[in-house]
């Protein structure tokens, strides 16, 4: 459980991690948080002959409250970013999901940026980012793009990061005018572990009860964190009854195709997701009730 | 052969300088570079949470990092939580009024842990207690005693005992 050996390189700026990256290829990889690429490296599953450590650059650091979102440096830690006030009041369903993440200890280290880029299929920032529709913000030395959320996780461990790309910023969209309820909930064998499903729901109301603006997603139960807007978009206007939530928790459900391991069979686990999504459902909807501001 | 990097970490309130391979983990430099063993290595991928300590004041797994990547950074471990050789921390002294430990093998993992909690919350809920060891395992306690030496060491009674 040792990693193999390796050259280390910790840079001052975003261009010297860039330039490195460009010269190695895949045989460089960049390291902040460290939280699932050590663990990767320990066990030998990842072994790159060179670690550029970016975990110091000021460019990739803040978190930024604009007009229409927070933005958020790669480089944050995740134990930040769960305490920030601008996140607190403006992403709560980030805010909750991040309760999720990993423990206090792996918070402590481990980045937003990480997250993402490391893509777990069950990892609840990913599940977030697409839920919420972030904009993502990738840099190498030849160019700068953004790329949403729905076109950046393309499989387990898999992005549109390329191998000379660094992701440096995060924006998340804020629903402004009121009545928005969110929920995230999920089922691991213990705290702390990976998901066995996971579902969050952002929701908007208008001051009659109709729904405006619906976003529900489900994580660890694809390659993929899933969003289910093709469901959602008929929902539009209507009322959220207990009735119409079970109905759209398993038409969600069915689009799962969650794995099987020791735990739980494939089943189980496309049951499970249709009771975490009815619970974000309901949850969401009484929130937003609730809050008229 | 890799390069070897020169790293200045300050560890319990002293400086330590030395000269390490990169894929040196921050566990293993601080039990065989500077022999303090009171930090445990379990399983070495982030998992069980004998090898916490503290970096900069907040709890991490330094088996999850390497020790170039603490370089310049303060580092507590369990060895520095007591006020004085041969002395024990309110905490430490409340694991053994509690019977909070058995073997032993979680146990400065799950000390650095409750101490980062108290520092936080200096009276912590039960729930709170239950969340923060969360993140480390042990086998013998079934942790009740484990909570029960928290509450005890942050309840009036347990503070007046030290």
């Amino acid at each position: 459980m040792k990693a193999a050996p390796f050259d280390y390189v910790r840079v001052d700026h975003l261009d010297a991690a860039l330039t490195l990256l460009d010269a190695h290829g895949g045989d460089a990889k960049l390291i902040a948080g460290g939280q699932s690429l050590v663990p990767m490296m320990a066990m030998r599953l990842a072994r790159p002959a060179l670690l550029v450590d970016i975990h110091r650059l000021s460019d990739l650091q803040g978190v930024v409250r604009q007009t229409d979102g927070v933005s958020t440096g790669a480089g944050v830690r995740q134990a930040q970013m769960e305490s920030h006030a601008d996140v607190i009041t403006a992403l709560p369903l980030v805010k909750q999901a991040l309760r999720w993440v990993g423990h206090q200890q792996t918070r402590n280290r481990g980045t937003v940026g990480g997250s993402l880029v490391y893509a777990d299929p069950s990892a609840e920032l990913p599940l977030a980012a697409m839920v919420l529709d972030a904009q993502i913000h990738i840099q190498s030395l030849a160019e700068k793009r953004v790329v949403p959320a729905a076109e950046f996780f393309l499989g387990p461990m898999f992005t549109a990061v390329g191998d000379a790309e660094c992701l440096t910023r995060i924006d998340w969209p804020v629903w402004s005018g009121g009545h928005v309820g969110c929920a995230f909930e999920e089922t691991a064998i213990r705290q702390g572990d990976f998901a066995m499903a996971s579902a969050a729901c952002q929701i908007q109301l208008n001051a009659q009860g109709q729904i405006v603006r619906l976003s529900l997603g489900a994580g660890g139960v694809s390659g993929t964190p899933l969003v289910f807007g093709s469901l959602t978009g008929s929902m539009i206007g209507q009322t959220l009854t207990p009735e119409s939530a079970k109905d759209l928790a398993q038409s969600a459900a069915r689009l799962c195709d969650p794995g099987s391991d020791m735990h739980a069979g494939v089943a189980y686990r496309t049951h499970l997701v249709g009771v975490l999504l009815e619970r974000v459902l309901i949850q969401s909807a009484q929130q937003a009730s609730l809050n008229a501001s | 052969m890799t390069t070897q990097h020169d790293i200045g970490i300050r560890v319990n309130g002293v400086l330590q300088r030395r000269r390490v391979e990169p894929r040196t983990t921050l566990v293993d430099f601080l039990r065989d570079e500077l022999g303090l063993t009171g930090t445990h290595v379990g399983c070495e991928h982030g998992v069980c949470g004998a090898c916490t300590v503290m970096l900069d004041d907040q709890p991490v797994r330094s088996c999850c990092m390497f020790a170039v990547q603490a370089d310049e950074l303060r580092v507590t471990t369990v060895e520095g939580l007591a006020p004085e050789r041969g002395q024990l921390s309110k905490i430490q002294d409340a694991f053994c009024e509690k019977h909070a430990l058995q073997c032993g093998y979680c146990t400065p993992g799950m000390l650095i842990a409750c101490q980062a909690l108290i520092d936080l919350h200096p009276h912590p809920t039960e729930e709170q207690v239950r969340e923060a060891i969360s993140s480390n395992l042990c086998r013998c306690t079934g942790y009740q005693q484990i909570v029960d030496a928290v509450m005890h060491a942050t309840s009036p009674q347990g503070q007046a005992h030290v």
